[in-house]
C-alpha cells in the first residue's frame, strides 16, 4: 500500500497533509460516505437511528437504516473481494456474477429439496448443500478462469458465455421449478439466527473479509496477482506462472460467488432464476472502481473495495429511504458514479494536487491545472 | 490486431451457440398424416412461473393424441421469433401461434402467413398489426385484473388504507393495467393514501428493500398491493423480520398477483389476504377456435382473484401454477 501511494505521488508535489489525504486510495470511497452520513444527517437524522425490537419469533433483533446497510451490502462486500483479485491479476472485469449466483444458488435448493419442490423436510443437511454449492460454483470459476488464462480470451467476453447462459443452467438444474424450503432453519442464514440481534448476513462478510486478510497477509497472492496484473511476461521471467495466477482468482471469485448466492437464496427461501441478483455485476465493479483500483489491472487495495461495496449499498439505500422511483434509481447511481469515478482516477488526484500546489506557490498560474482536468 | 482478432473469432463463437440454443428450439419434421400442424411461437418458459404453466399447458394441449402436430419455438427476442414465423412458414404450417415478445415488428411475416393460407391466432400478448393479418387474439385484461383486486380492498372496509405500492418492470401491460386501477381509486378517495410507490420490477429482494425502508422509517401502512407474488413474497418477508402481523384479521393486508400455487398456499394459511389470477391457460380457447373458428377477434379470458377467507384447496389445485 505504502509503495503504491509512492509511486503514485508526482515529484516533489504533494506536500502536507492534503495532498497525503487525497493520494491515500481510501480518500474517495471515505469521502462519499462521508458526503452521504452528512446529507442524511441534514435531511433526516432519524436516519441513524437504531433500535432494539422484538422479532416474530420472540427474540430481540437490531433494527434501522444504518442495520439495513450492513446487511444488505453484505453479498456485495463478498462479490468484490473476489471481483477485486480478477480484476488485479487479469486487467478485466467477470460479468457473468449475477448469473453464476442464480446457479449456486440453484444448486443449494436443489440439494435441500432433491426431485421434491415443496418438501416438508430438507433432504440433505445445510453444511452438505453449502459444500456442493461452493464446488459448482468453484467450477464455473474454472471455467471462466481457463478461458481468460489458458485460451486469452478478454475476460468480459469470456464471461459474456456465462452471463448468456447462466440463468437457463439455473433453471435447468431444478427442471425448471421453483423450489421452496419451509423449514425455518434455512432463513437463518439470509435472517437473524435467534437470540443473536445482528443479521447472519453480517457475520458471513465478516468472516469472508477476515479469510482474505489472512490470505493476503500470509502468501504471496498479493504480490504474485498484482505483477501479473502489472506485467505477465516479465512475471513470468522472474518465476510466476501468469496462468496458474489467473486462474486462481476466478476460482477464487467463484467461491466468492458461492457463498453470495448461498445468503441470497436463504434470505427468501427460495429463487427466481431470472431475476434473482440482477445486475449485480455492475455494482461489483463498481465497487471495485469506487475504492480506486484501476479497472485495466495491476495495484490494488482491498480495503477500499469492500468498503466501495458499502458506499453503493449506503445510496441505494439513501435513494430508497427518500422515495426516489426505484426505475429512476440507477440514473442517480449513474450521476454519482460518474463523479466519483472520475475523481478517484489518480491522475485527476494528481492534478487536483498540482492545481492546489500551483495556488499556494502563486495564484496567476491556476489555469494551468484546470486544463488538465 | 492480433488481439482484436482473438475477440472477434471469441465473440463470434459465443454468438454462434447462443444461436445455435435457439435453433435446436425450432425443430420441426415435415410431413402430415391427417393432422393439423400448428407452429407455437412462445417466450422463453423460464422468464416467470406463468410462462412455464403457459409452456405446460400448450404442450399438453397440442398432443398428437388431440390431433395436433406441434413444433415449438422459444425466444425473448422479437427478431428471433419472427425467424422463426418465417421458418413455420416455410413448413407450411396450418396453424401459426404467437405470444409476442414485442408488439412491432410483425406485419410482414404475418402477410407471408396469409398469402400462403396459413391462420394465425394470437395468445397472451397483443402486437400491432391490422386486425386482419390474424384470426383472434386471446388476452389478458390487466386492467380489470386491477379493479377486481381494488375493489376487493375496499370491500374490506377499513377506515384508512395506507398502501405501500411496489409495482413490475414500468411500462410493461400487467404494470400499466394494475396500477391503474388503484392510482385511479386513491385520487377517487380521500381515505386512500399510497406510503410510497416504487417498481421493484419482478424482483423479491428489491421488493424487500422497499418495505424494509419504509419500516425503518416509522411511517404508517397497513395494506401492500405488491403487483406479482414474489414480489409480496419479498415484502412479507421485510414485515417478518420486523415483527408486524400479516394476513387475515392481522395488522397488514398482503394482496399479490398471478396466482403461484405456493402463493395460493399462502393463502390457504392466511398468512396473504389475496391473489389475482393471471390466466395462463390459453391454451382450450386456442383449440376451441381452431376446431370450431372464431366468434369474436379479441377473447378476454376469464380471470378471478381469490379471497384468502373463502379459497379452498381445489383452488390451488386448479388455479395455481
Amino acid at each position: 500500500m505504502t509503495e503504491s501511494q509512492k509511486q503514485l505521488q508526482p515529484k516533489k508535489s504533494a506536500k502536507g497533509f492534503f495532498g497525503k489525504l487525497i493520494q491515500n486510495q481510501l480518500f474517495i470511497p471515505i469521502a462519499a460516505l462521508l458526503i452521504l452520513v452528512i446529507f442524511n444527517l441534514i435531511a433526516d437524522p432519524s436516519f441513524f437511528k437504531i433500535s432494539l425490537d422484538e422479532s416474530s419469533e420472540g427474540f430481540l433483533v437490531l433494527s434501522g437504516y444504518l442495520i439495513t446497510i450492513i446487511d444488505n451490502a453484505s453479498e456485495l462486500a463478498i462479490l468484490a473481494i473476489g471481483m477485486t483479485l480478477v480484476t488485479a491479476a487479469s486487467g478485466g472485469q467477470d460479468i457473468s456474477v449475477g448469473s453464476t449466483i442464480a446457479i449456486a444458488g440453484s444448486v443449494v435448493l436443489r440439494v435441500l429439496c432433491g426431485t421434491d419442490s415443496r418438501p416438508d423436510q430438507m433432504k440433505a443437511p445445510i453444511i452438505v448443500a453449502f459444500i456442493v454449492c461452493v464446488l459448482v460454483s468453484a467450477l464455473f470459476g474454472a471455467f471462466n478462469g481457463m478461458l481468460v488464462a489458458y485460451f486469452k480470451i478478454q475476460p468480459m467476453v469470456a464471461t459474456l458465455i456465462l452471463f448468456t447462459a447462466g440463468r437457463s443452467i439455473a433453471a435447468w438444474i431444478n427442471n425448471n421449478e421453483l423450489p421452496i424450503i419451509s423449514d425455518p432453519s434455512f432463513g437463518y442464514y439470509g435472517n437473524f439466527i435467534p437470540g443473536i440481534p445482528l443479521p447472519t448476513p453480517v457475520f458471513i462478510a465478516a468472516v469472508c473479509m477476515i479469510v482474505i486478510a489472512l490470505v493476503l497477509k500470509f502468501t504471496n497472492l498479493r504480490l504474485y496477482a498484482q505483477s501479473v496484473g502489472i506485467n505477465p511476461s516479465s512475471s513470468r521471467l522472474n518465476g510466476i506462472n501468469p496462468q496458474v495466477i489467473k486462474f486462481l482468482t476466478f476460482v477464487i471469485l467463484g467461491i466468492c460467488v458461492a457463498v453470495a448466492g448461498f445468503i441470497k437464496v436463504s434470505r427468501l427461501s427460495t429463487i427466481n432464476y431470472s431475476v434473482v441478483a440482477k445486475d449485480i455485476e455492475m455494482d461489483v465493479i463498481l465497487a471495485v472502481a469506487l475504492g480506486g483500483n484501476a479497472l485495466s489491472g495491476g495495484k490494488f487495495n482491498m480495503t477500499a473495495s469492500i468498503l466501495g461495496a458499502y458506499v453503493i449499498q449506503f445510496l441505494t439505500t439513501t435513494l430508497f429511504k427518500f422515495k426516489v422511483n426505484s426505475a429512476a434509481i440507477s440514473a442517480y447511481k449513474a450521476v454519482v458514479v460518474i463523479i466519483l469515478v472520475v475523481l478517484s482516477a489518480p491522475i485527476v488526484r494528481n492534478k487536483l494536487i498540482e492545481l492546489k500546489n500551483k495556488i499556494s506557490r502563486s495564484k496567476a498560474n491556476t489555469q494551468v491545472g484546470k486544463e488538465g482536468v | 490486431m492480433k488481439k482484436f482478432v482473438k475477440v472477434l473469432v471469441s465473440s463470434l463463437l459465443v454468438a454462434s451457440m447462443a444461436f445455435a440454443m435457439c435453433a435446436c428450439n425450432a425443430g420441426g419434421g415435415k410431413k402430415s398424416n391427417g393432422k393439423i400442424k400448428v407452429g407455437i411461437i412462445n417466450n422463453d418458459p423460464n422468464e416467470s412461473g406463468y410462462r412455464t404453466a403457459n409452456d405446460k399447458d400448450m404442450k399438453a394441449t397440442f398432443t398428437e393424441a388431440n390431433g395436433y402436430e406441434a413444433s415449438f419455438a422459444y425466444s425473448l427476442k422479437n427478431d428471433e421469433q419472427i425467424a422463426a414465423a418465417q421458418k413455420f412458414i416455410q413448413d407450411d404450417v396450418d396453424y401459426l401461434l404467437i405470444s409476442a415478445a414485442a408488439t412491432t415488428g410483425w406485419d410482414g411475416v404475418l402477410e407471408q402467413a396469409k398469402k400462403a393460407g396459413i391462420k394465425v391466432i394470437l395468445f397472451d400478448r397483443t402486437i400491432d398489426a391490422s386486425e386482419d393479418l390474424y384470426e383472434a387474439s386471446i388476452v389478458s385484461d390487466m386492467a380489470k385484473e386491477g379493479e377486481t383486486a381494488v375493489n376487493w380492498l375496499a370491500s374490506q372496509g377499513l377506515s384508512e388504507y395506507n398502501v405501500i405500492h411496489i409495482q413490475g418492470v414500468m411500462g410493461s401491460s400487467a404494470q400499466i393495467g394494475r396500477s391503474g386501477a388503484l392510482d385511479k381509486k386513491v385520487e377517487a378517495e380521500s381515505n386512500w393514501k399510497i406510503v410510497t410507490q416504487q417498481t421493484a420490477e419482478w424482483n423479491a429482494e428489491t421488493a424487500q428493500q422497499i418495505v424494509q425502508a419504509v419500516i425503518d422509517s416509522g411511517e404508517k401502512f397497513n395494506v401492500i398491493y405488491a403487483e406479482n407474488d414474489d414480489m409480496a413474497k419479498g415484502a412479507v418477508q421485510a414485515l417478518d423480520k420486523a415483527n408486524i402481523s400479516h394476513g387475515v384479521g392481522k395488522d397488514v393486508i398482503v394482496m399479490g398477483f398471478d396466482c403461484n400455487s405456493w402463493a395460493l398456499q399462502e393463502l390457504l394459511a392466511g398468512n396473504w389476504n389475496y391473489d389475482g389470477q393471471c390466466n395462463p391457460f390459453q391454451a382450450s380457447y386456442i383449440d376451441d377456435i381452431i376446431k370450431n373458428g372464431a366468434k369474436q377477434k379479441t377473447v378476454i379470458m376469464e380471470e378471478k382473484g381469490f379471497d384468502a377467507s373463502t379459497i379452498t384447496k381445489d383452488d390451488v389445485d386448479k388455479y395455481g401454477i
